[in-house]
């Protein structure tokens, strides 16, 4: 099988967040960055799914800025086999032209089947994999829980509120959003890290893949969340505090 | 990599800046990415059962080992040919300075990868290394390594443990007890010393499993709680021949050289250490609020932050670079070589002086960073639920095992003049220069930028070390060497020399690289501690030629007035500098360099 793993790099969960004076964008300067944590779980899908279909190849592809490819050598120390870095040129983030970049890259390389995370961590989006499953016509299932294929076919299961599940047969190609809870993360062990310097790294350009695709998304200005005022202590007898708790809520905090 | 020699201590007689060191800032990506893993491991798998660690809770800590070996942790130092990677020091480095955020279990890990490996690594012959070494790497077997006994702590080469060769010639027969031996319950090969027919010291390797080898209970210890320590007992222990480890005899070659491997991984686990108890710190005093405002907001707890950040790069520049002289100066060998190993450990002896400084600076630094970080928390920093806590206890071990704190000092004067003696390097030379200098005036050199002065200090504070040390040789010709109180202040001067020249060296080179507005905080750190040390051995050398002269008060003036001229110090200003450190500290919620 040709399996496909899309992995976006984005800043460590544990990044204190700054935006730069001018409010043009996020301050980078310090800033590490991390694969995006529910790749991780795609990128463990993929090798699964490799590791179950013998003769199998897992290619990884990135969109985004040079740094891209330290995420991208994650992803090779982990097990995958080759990568395709897509430079965004500074083009900035709009769902919309990488997904039309990420189809194209896609469809070029045949994969039989393309594992993603359900969103990525930095803006939350969560509409690449969709996009791109339109622009190919695949079928997609996001929020993936479970997975089996098997010949061409594949059983996919996802959970959707109210803890039910839905469960979809498909026929490949189709593109899977991954989930905390589908798999457990393989790390990039040592060997694996030295094996991936010498894994093929490709590097492309999204103006020759978006095609006559253009940004649908503007960003005019950067602010930070206004600051969380501290919470109330209540005391005194508990049938005083139910009071003046449905009081505050009432009058203080208007959701009554 | 053609490699680069450097005589080992050549530094002391060399002018800052004049040698490039290996820096933390140029690991490449692959280095970096070793100490991810090792992060990432120790977070998601070791510090969720960190309460099952602590109270040995059973197979805990030997699984996470053997999970750690599975990818690759274990195997860094070892040769490709043995089942490793064949990564050199500045790898490990990275690997011991990341794998510290679960004390006790930072213990097992070190004892297991450094002298729990190291002595079949280095000393074992083919097949010992064939059958040993694939099985350390892949955690199948836990390393330890025996060579204290009940009656012979620092006295190492005292040991009673005997060792006879049966009647048949295929075993040696051990008899005796070991004492506080890490991994000592968990053990499945053990390096062990005993004494062939109680007078050559030897090295055996010994399987858990050999008859007559057992452990004894768990030591119920001050701190690291969940490492194992026991006794390791020989009872007409049955060790195949073929499993002495080295030559009849050379036993005390392995203990040492081991050592001197051991002291320096020591030191880089105490730079994770610091980093670790920084990161705690600034996320507490930002939290905890008194008088209305963040702990944080106090400019008594900034200083307190400043402190331990600067320790720390410290502490950090100086275990990169003895680990980057040392992988420089193996490259210069040929790795085919059939003596390839033999010829490493030189190099290791080479920087035996580096070793011990780096275990004493090491282990002091994270003492002192532990015990700010206590003092920040107030008394939930004495509390159990706060891992600072259990820093402060963790720490403590650092000073005494590995050689203790003064038999580390002592091995630094101790060696630096036994190599003069032998005219292998030249401190006759530089103190009849510094005599001349004394009269003639000393030369300043001029690096441009902000660091002038400080190289200058720190230039003239080795010629301080020197000038002081030459003063008691003086007096107490070959006598010095039982002149213990010497020693340990001789040892303090070049111990801190050493730190000074790492520090300004890595902040010169990163000027270069960045440009002076790019290192604000690497200056910060490299001024205050030059200025508070070199203050520190000004006092201390007036102290050390009073007790030379022994109310001899014209040698004492005489000396005094030498030191005056040598070395100069005027207070600088710190408070913003110090401020910078705290602020950048504080907003990364860790190590800010
Ligand atoms: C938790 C723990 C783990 C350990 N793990 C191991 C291990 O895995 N393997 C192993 O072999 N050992 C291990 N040790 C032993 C450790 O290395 C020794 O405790 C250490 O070397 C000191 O020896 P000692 O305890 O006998 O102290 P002593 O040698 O009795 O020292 C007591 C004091 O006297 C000082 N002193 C001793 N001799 C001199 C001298 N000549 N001049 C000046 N001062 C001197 C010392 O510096 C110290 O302050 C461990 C110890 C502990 C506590």
């Amino acid at each position: 099988m040709k399996i496909g793993v899309l992995v976006k790099q984005v800043p460590d969960t544990e990044t204190k967040i700054k935006v730069l004076d001018d409010g043009s964008g996020i301050d980078e300067n310090g800033v590490k960055f991390i694969v995006s944590p529910y790749d991780e779980f795609a990128i463990e899908e993929a090798l699964k799914t490799k590791e179950a279909n013998a003769g199998s190849e897992v290619t990884v592809a990135s969109l985004g800025p040079s740094r891209c490819v330290e995420s991208i050598r994650t992803a090779l120390a982990m097990g995958c086999d080759k990568a395709i870095h897509i430079d965004d040129e500074g083009s900035g983030p709009d769902s919309y032209v990488t997904a039309k970049a990420l189809a194209k890259v896609i469809g070029d390389q045949g994969f039989d089947v393309v594992f993603c995370g359900k969103q990525a961590i930095d803006d939350d989006m969560g509409q690449v994999p969709q996009l791109v499953a339109e622009f190919l016509a695949w079928p997609q299932v996001m929020i993936l829980e479970n997975l089996e294929i098997s010949e061409g076919k594949a059983k996919a299961t996802r959970r959707v509120s109210g803890g039910a599940k839905e469960v979809y047969e498909l026929t490949l190609p189709a593109i899977f959003g991954c989930d905390k809870g589908l798999n457990t993360p393989r790390y990039a062990s040592l060997p694996g890290i030295m094996k991936a310097k010498s894994k093929p790294v490709e590097t492309l350009k999204i103006s020759d893949l978006k095609g006559d695709a253009n940004n649908k998304l503007e960003y005019s200005n950067f602010r930070m969340p206004p600051e969380k005022a501290p919470g109330k202590v209540l005391s005194g007898e508990v049938g005083d505090q139910v009071k003046e708790l449905v009081r505050l809520l009432r009058e203080e905090a208007k959701v009554l | 990599m053609s490699g680069q020699f450097r005589q080992g201590a050549s530094w002391l007689l060399t002018e800052v800046g004049k040698d490039k060191i290996f820096i933390a800032e140029d690991m490449n990506d692959e280095q970096k990415a070793f100490g991810q893993t090792a992060t990432d491991f120790v977070t998601k798998e070791v510090i969720p059962v960190s309460e099952k660690i602590e109270k040995k809770e059973a197979g805990v800590s030997v699984n996470l080992l053997k999970k750690a070996g599975e990818i690759g942790l274990l195997m860094a130092g070892i040769p490709e040919a043995y089942g490793g990677l064949g990564m050199n020091k500045v790898t490990t480095t990275a690997l011991s300075e990341n794998a510290t955020h679960q004390g006790s279990w930072t213990v097992s890990y070190m004892c297991h990868t450094g002298i729990g490996t190291l002595p079949i690594l280095y000393f074992g012959n083919k097949e010992q290394k064939e059958k040993y070494l694939p099985k350390l790497a892949s955690g199948e077997f836990i390393g330890a390594y025996a060579l204290t006994e009940a009656g012979s702590g620092s006295d190492a080469l005292a040991a009673k443990t005997k060792a006879v060769l049966s009647p048949d010639g295929k075993h040696y027969i051990l008899n005796g007890e070991k004492m506080f031996i890490t991994n000592g319950a968990w053990a499945d090969v053990i390096t062990v010393f005993a004494k062939v027919d109680g007078e050559h010291f030897t090295g055996f390797i010994v399987e858990k499993d050999f008859p007559g080898v057992s452990h004894g209970k768990e030591e119920e210890k001050m701190g690291i709680h969940g490492s194992s320590t026991t006794t390791i007992v020989l009872e007409d222990a049955k060790i195949p021949v073929e499993n002495v480890l080295g030559e009849i005899g050379k036993g005390h070659k392995i203990a040492f050289n081991v050592l001197n491997i051991g002291r320096w991984k020591l030191g880089a686990a105490c730079v994770g250490g610091c980093k670790r108890v920084i990161e705690h710190t600034v996320k507490y005093v930002k939290e905890r609020k008194q008088f209305g405002q963040p702990l944080a907001d106090f400019e008594a707890i900034q200083m307190m932050i400043a402190d331990m950040v600067i320790k720390t790069y410290i502490t950090e520049s100086m275990m990169y670079r003895y680990a980057g002289c040392l992988d420089d100066a193996i490259d210069t060998l040929d790795k085919t070589d059939a003596e390839y190993e033999k010829k490493s450990l030189k190099m290791i002896e080479e920087y035996a002086i580096e070793a011990s400084i780096a275990k004493v600076f090491g282990s002091e630094a994270l003492d002192e960073v532990a015990d700010l970080g206590v003092q920040a928390h107030g008394g939930y920093g004495y509390i159990q639920e706060y891992p600072v806590e259990r820093f402060y206890r963790n720490s403590r071990i650092n000073r005494i095992f590995e050689g203790t704190n003064e038999i580390n000092r002592m091995i630094i004067p101790g060696t630096l003049l036994k190599r003069a003696m032998k005219g292998e390097i030249d401190l006759m030379g530089e103190i009849q220069r510094i005599l001349s200098q004394l009269k003639d005036g000393f030369a300043e050199v001029d690096i441009p930028g902000t660091l002038n002065n400080k190289v200058n200090m720190v230039n003239r504070a080795k010629k301080l070390a020197v000038y002081v040390s030459g003063v008691a040789v003086q007096k107490y010709m070959a006598d010095i060497k039982d002149r213990q109180s010497f020693l340990l202040d001789m040892a303090d001067f070049i111990i801190e020399v050493y730190a000074m020249d790492t520090a300004i060296g890595r902040t010169l080179q990163l000027l270069e690289k960045r440009g002076e507005d790019q290192c604000e905080l690497e200056i910060a750190a490299t001024k205050i501690y030059i200025n508070d040390t070199c203050a520190r051995l000004l006092n201390h050398a007036r102290q050390f030629c009073a007790n030379v002269a022994k109310g001899d008060e014209e040698a004492f003036g005489k000396y005094d007035k030498a030191i005056g001229r040598i070395l100069e110090v005027t207070p600088i200003c710190t408070l913003d500098l110090k401020a910078t450190l705290a602020e950048k500290s504080l907003d990364k919620e860790g190590y800010p360099i």
